[in-house]
Parts: C-alpha cells; structure tokens; sequence
C-alpha cells in the first residue's frame, strides 16, 4: 500500500483524534518533566516522549474489546488507551484522586475499565499477562486483542520470549510491540540484543516479525492495523518492533552519558508530531489552525491536570490498610 | 450424600463442579492433554498427577495444554483472571515457582492494591509440594510459608479429601488470587466426601481432636502425622489437641489463641523449613498474643535446614514423624519451671 493510499484511508475525525492523542502525550512528558524537576513529584519518572507514534499508532486501531499492557514506560500507553489525564496526573502526585488512589505511581497506572491492565515496574512483566487476557477474548469470542508493549530491554527476558512462543502455540489474538528505543537504561540494544533486529526473533517463534520506523505514525497504523486485523480472524499473533529514539533519560535524572546528539537530531529531523505535521497539511488534509487549535487545548488540558492534582488530597492512614484483598 | 473417595478424586470432583456451574473456569496445566496432534490418546495423563484426567473430553476447549513455559502460562492465567476468566493453572510442582514467581508475586498479588482497589483476579494456582516421594531437593519443597509472606495472596493446604474439595471450590469461587497446595503423599488418601458441591470458608482452622493438656497446631500432611502422635500419647495420658491451620492466609489466629488459653501449652509441627515458616508464626502469635495462658516454652517440630535429600534413610528422618512429635509433646507436657 501506498503512504498517500493509506492516509486517505483515514478519516479527517481519526486524524485529528491521532494527532490530538500524539500531542497529549507529548505535552503530559513534557510537563512532568519540568514539573519533576521542582521536586514536588515523588519516585521514578520514565518519559516516554518521543515515541508517540508507536502508542497512538497502535492503540488507534483498538476498541473496548481490546487490553494492553504496558511498561515502566507506561503513560504514553495509558493515554492513547484512553486513560484519564488528569486522574494520570494526580497519580504521579501521589493523590488519593490520582488513577490507583496515590498506591501505585508512575510506574503502575492501570485503568482496567478501559483494557489497560498497568503499566508494569517488571520488565517483562506485561507480555504473559497479555496472552491471558488474549486468552479470553478468544474463548468468549469477543474478537478481541490483547497488546504487549515492552523495551529492547524486555525483549531479552525469558517471559517474553515464552509469552510469544504460547501466543503461537495457543494461536492466541496476541500483538507483541517490541518498542526500541536503542537502550535498556543505559545499554545499548545494539549490544544487549543479539540478533540484528528484535523482529528477527518472530521467525523463531512462527510469527511474522515486521520492523517499523516507530516515528511514522503512518507506518505504524498501516503495520498495526494489518496485525491487528489478522489477529481478530483467528490469524494469530505479530511481533512488531518500533525503531526510534526516546527523548528523555531513561528516568528523570539521568545524566545520559551513554549517548550524545540522537536526541536532537531525531527532534529536529524525525519528529513524529512533526511529520504528521507536515504530510497532513502537505495534503491538505488538516490546516495549520487544525493543529493549533489542538496544540491550545491540550497544552490547557495539561495545564488543569497539573493544577487539579498539585490541590488534591493526599491519601490518608485510613487508605494504607484498604484494597489488599477483595475480601479477607 | 457423602461416598469415599480420594483426594486426587476430591479435586476433580471440585473442578468438574465448579466448571458445570460456571463457564468462566477454565484449566491450564502441562501434560493436561499431551498436545494437540499427538498420535496417542488425548487426555492421556490428564497432568502428571492425574488429577485433571477425564475433564478434557468432558470441556471442550476449557482444558488448556501448555508448553513448559510456567512464566508464559501462569501469567496467562493471570491475565486471563483479570479479563473476566476463573482460571485454574496447574504449577506442577511448587518447586517450580523459581521460574514464574514475578507473575504471582509481583503480578496477580499486587494488583488490587496497586491499581487502587480496580483490579479482580480470580485466579486459582494448584501445586504439589511435599517430602515423600524421594523425589530430591527440586520436587520436594513445602513453600507454602514463601506465598503465605506476600500480602495480596490467599494460601490453602488441605489436609482431606473433604477439605480439598470444600477449599478449591472456595478457591475458584474466591476474587482474589489463591494458592493451592496439595500434598503428593496425600493423593490416594480415601475420606468421606459429599456428592453435591459445598465450599469451606477461608481463615476457618479445624480442630480435628480435642484435647486439654497440649496444643497442636499443624497443617497439611503433617495433621496426618500429629493425629498418630496424639492417639499414641492419649495411651500415655497426655490429651492433645490438634488445629489443622486449613489456610495459612488468612490465619484463623482465633481458634489457635483459644486453644492455648486453655492447655497452656503449644507445640507446632510443619514439613516447611523452620526459619520464618508457620512454626514461627504461630510461636510469634501465641507468645505475643497467649502469653499469659503459657505454662512451658514453646516447642516446633519442623523440617532441618537442609535441601530435602533423596536417599530413603536421608528423607525419613528429614521429615517430622509422629515419635518426633510426641517426644515434643511430652517435653512441653513435663516442663516445670
């Protein structure tokens, strides 16, 4: 297929929502970036700004039926899941109004009313979790997906690897994304991966293994809605490997002394806000005000979800005991 | 009406049940089938144990072949628990937690409390464990005080037949994820078991003899072993009385406590390894809880710190016997200040 082939495939309405849902990621790093560094929010932050395409580019093509999992890496997923923005917010803060009530952090929003079943503290932790929940959209025929997203990191953990080789056995529903974003905190996937490409490894496993310039929302959609497609009609499961760069350090603080001038470089000259810029308003697609009017409301959105959850309530001694069990 | 039969056949009972009722349950295990395109019989060990035989033809697509891949599949059960399932996996033997404990500890356990009371995981993981079988170090372990650790968890380890049919059915009806352990030595044991399908509370210890003079609280194979001892040590004229704990999460501290009150006196008997095991923590509850009512040191008999070895004369004196067990009772018995 075509590139301009394929965006006529998408409505003005889907590509106004991806380019909204691409920019409220963006702005949500952008600001806990800046907002981490007045030391108002506690723990580890991982940003995943940069790598919008491949959680917006993904997750468009997904409805209610469908879950995924996510990383340490997690908000971009949470928010092209659909996840509350502010109630994301509030849970970095810490807030009782925060996602989890202020008990898991960055590192554990989930909104299992909306099929994201958390970010996850493990690497690693998502992909067996996924051909569970893949599991029982095929048993209860919902034509349901259940999407793993993971790092280059995790795609040399065991779970991993035993959660594609089950999703095949099992001709499960199941799309694994393999997100490299070139190191595992400090380690270069060029080192710590030893085959050439995450996407080789499918082969091992009787899957198809498709590798994606992550900072194309259009490649992304196009493979994604292919593997997603397949999998509803009992095709079974994809590896797809995101190429691309993260903008930030691994956590917020970290120095980055493992690399000099990718980040700038992919900034200004791979940007996936960026080019969906350009090529939709190449086409004429969307206009220019489309895109500022966009970039106005989510940077107010933004705005109000910092505020809402600097004001909000922090969780009391009455919460500590609460929500261990269902019943005990 | 209650017949006799076995505790292997007590939880395929609970899980052909607890499937008729509800088609949610689903079941996931190695060996449950043999594989799809095997050229022998399918459900042809209906898992190494045996104890899932018969449900395979029985529900179509609800009993799960798995590789051996105990991180990809219980976590697949996991998932699948949180996605509307009441799966229950089978870990072949508990020893094998070493290869997919994140999915149960850091996973299933945590999420409820993680995601802010969002998260249901009705997941059930059945596991052998247990000395016995001169099976060695890696087939052997009684890790249930590993699990019984992790908030978030629920741990049973029935002791009957009829226990081990009323607690799965708890287990798979309960919305929090459960440990199940069986014990191996304890599959061809024969009991009365009704027919119908019954589930016993969690957190509800049973006293399986009562007795005024020393208190025994056990679990597992081990209320098999105390019972022995106690029947030998009545002979003598020491009366004890024997808790089995049921679950050890949660923990009918009750029921321990109240026995105390009244004899005085605790000993505490478990397969497991004696650091931070239930030996401990029912010593730690009494002494902190009963310390008034006791009369002599506490007392365990437990499991050496050691691997559990093979030989035969190596694996019978790791595991507590009944000798063991009154030699304990009769010391805390005749304990004078």
């Amino acid at each position: 297929m075509t590139e301009t082939a394929e965006r006529k495939a998408l409505t003005r309405e889907q590509l106004l929502s991806a380019y909204r849902i691409m920019r409220a990621i963006r702005e949500f790093e952008e600001r806990v970036h800046a907002e981490f560094a007045t030391g108002e929010i506690p723990g580890f932050v991982h940003l995943y700004a940069g790598e919008e395409a491949s959680a917006v580019g993904v997750c468009s093509n997904l409805d209610d039926r469908d879950t995924i999992a996510s990383t340490h890496r997690g908000h971009g997923h949470c928010i092209a899941k659909g996840v509350d923005v502010g109630e994301m917010m509030a849970e970095i803060y810490g807030r009782k109004t925060g996602s989890c009530h202020g008990k898991g952090g960055s590192m554990h929003i989930a909104d299992l009313s909306k099929g994201m079943l958390g970010a996850n503290g493990i690497v690693g932790g998502g992909p067996p979790l996924i051909c569970g929940t893949a599991l029982a959209a095929k048993i209860k025929g919902t034509g349901g997906v259940g999407v793993a997203f993971f790092g280059d990191g995790a795609s040399n953990q065991g779970t991993t690897l035993e959660a594609m080789n089950l999703a095949s056995v099992w001709n499960l529903p199941a799309i694994f994304v393999a997100e490299n974003n070139g190191y595992a905190e400090t380690t270069s996937s060029t080192w710590s991966v030893a085959s050439d490409n995450i996407a080789d490894r499918a082969a091992g496993f009787g899957m198809p293994g498709v590798i994606i310039d992550g900072f194309d929302f259009f490649a992304v959609h196009e493979a994604a809605s292919e593997a997603i497609a397949r999998a509803r009609e009992g095709g079974g499961p994809t590896l797809l490997e995101m190429k691309f760069t993260r903008y930030f350090g691994h956590f917020e603080g970290d120095q980055q002394t493992y690399r000099a001038g990718e980040v700038e470089h992919a900034r200004a000259e791979l940007d996936c806000l960026k080019r969906f810029a350009a090529r939709t308003t190449e086409t004429g697609e969307l206009t220019q005000s489309d895109l500022d009017a966009i970039d106005a409301e989510v940077a107010a959105a933004t705005d109000r979800a910092v505020m809402e959850a600097k004001a909000a309530p922090l969780p009391t001694e009455a919460d500590l005991l609460t929500d261990v069990y269902v019943r005990y | 009406m209650a017949r006799t039969i076995t505790y292997r056949e007590a939880i395929n009972e609970a899980l052909a049940q607890e499937m008729e009722r509800d088609e949610s349950v689903i079941v996931m295990g190695e060996d449950n089938a043999g594989g799809e395109g095997s050229p022998g019989e399918m459900d042809a060990w209906g898992g190494v144990l045996g104890v899932t035989k018969g449900l395979y033809h029985r529900f179509p697509g609800r009993v799960l072949d798995t590789p051996i891949s105990e991180s990809a599949f219980i976590g697949a059960a996991i998932g699948a628990a949180t996605a509307g399932m009441r799966p229950v996996a089978e870990l072949m033997f508990v020893d094998f937690m070493g290869v997919c404990f994140d999915q149960i500890y850091n996973q299933a356990a945590k999420f409820r409390y993680m995601f802010g009371g969002k998260a249901v995981t009705p997941v059930v993981i059945r596991t052998m464990y247990g000395a016995g079988l001169r099976a060695a170090a890696q087939h052997s372990q009684c890790l249930y005080p590993l699990f019984t650790h992790i908030p978030g968890l629920k741990v049973v380890v029935p002791a009957t037949p009829y226990d081990a049919k009323g607690l799965l059915t708890q287990a798979i009806r309960d919305d929090d994820p459960v440990m199940f352990f069986e014990h191996k030595a304890l599959y061809d044991l024969a009991g009365p078991v009704p027919e119908e399908g019954y589930a016993l509370p969690f957190g509800e210890a049973n006293v399986v003899r009562e007795g005024g003079d020393v208190t025994i609280v056990t679990l597992g194979r081990m209320v098999h072993t105390s019972l022995e001892a106690a029947g030998q040590l009545a002979g003598a004229g020491v009366q004890c009385e024997v808790i089995d704990l049921r679950t050890t999460s949660p923990l009918d501290e009750d029921t321990v406590l109240e026995s105390v009150e009244g004899t005085g006196r605790l000993v505490v008997v478990d397969e497991a390894h004696p650091r931070c095991s239930m030996a401990t923590d029912i010593s730690a509850l009494v002494a902190r809880k009963a310390f008034g009512a006791l009369r002599a040191p506490i007392e365990t008999v437990t499991a050496p710190h050691t691997p559990v070895p093979f030989s035969n004369t190596l694996e019978d004196l790791y595991v507590p016997d009944a000798q063991r067990i009154a030699n304990a009772v009769k010391a805390v018995a005749e304990w004078t200040r």
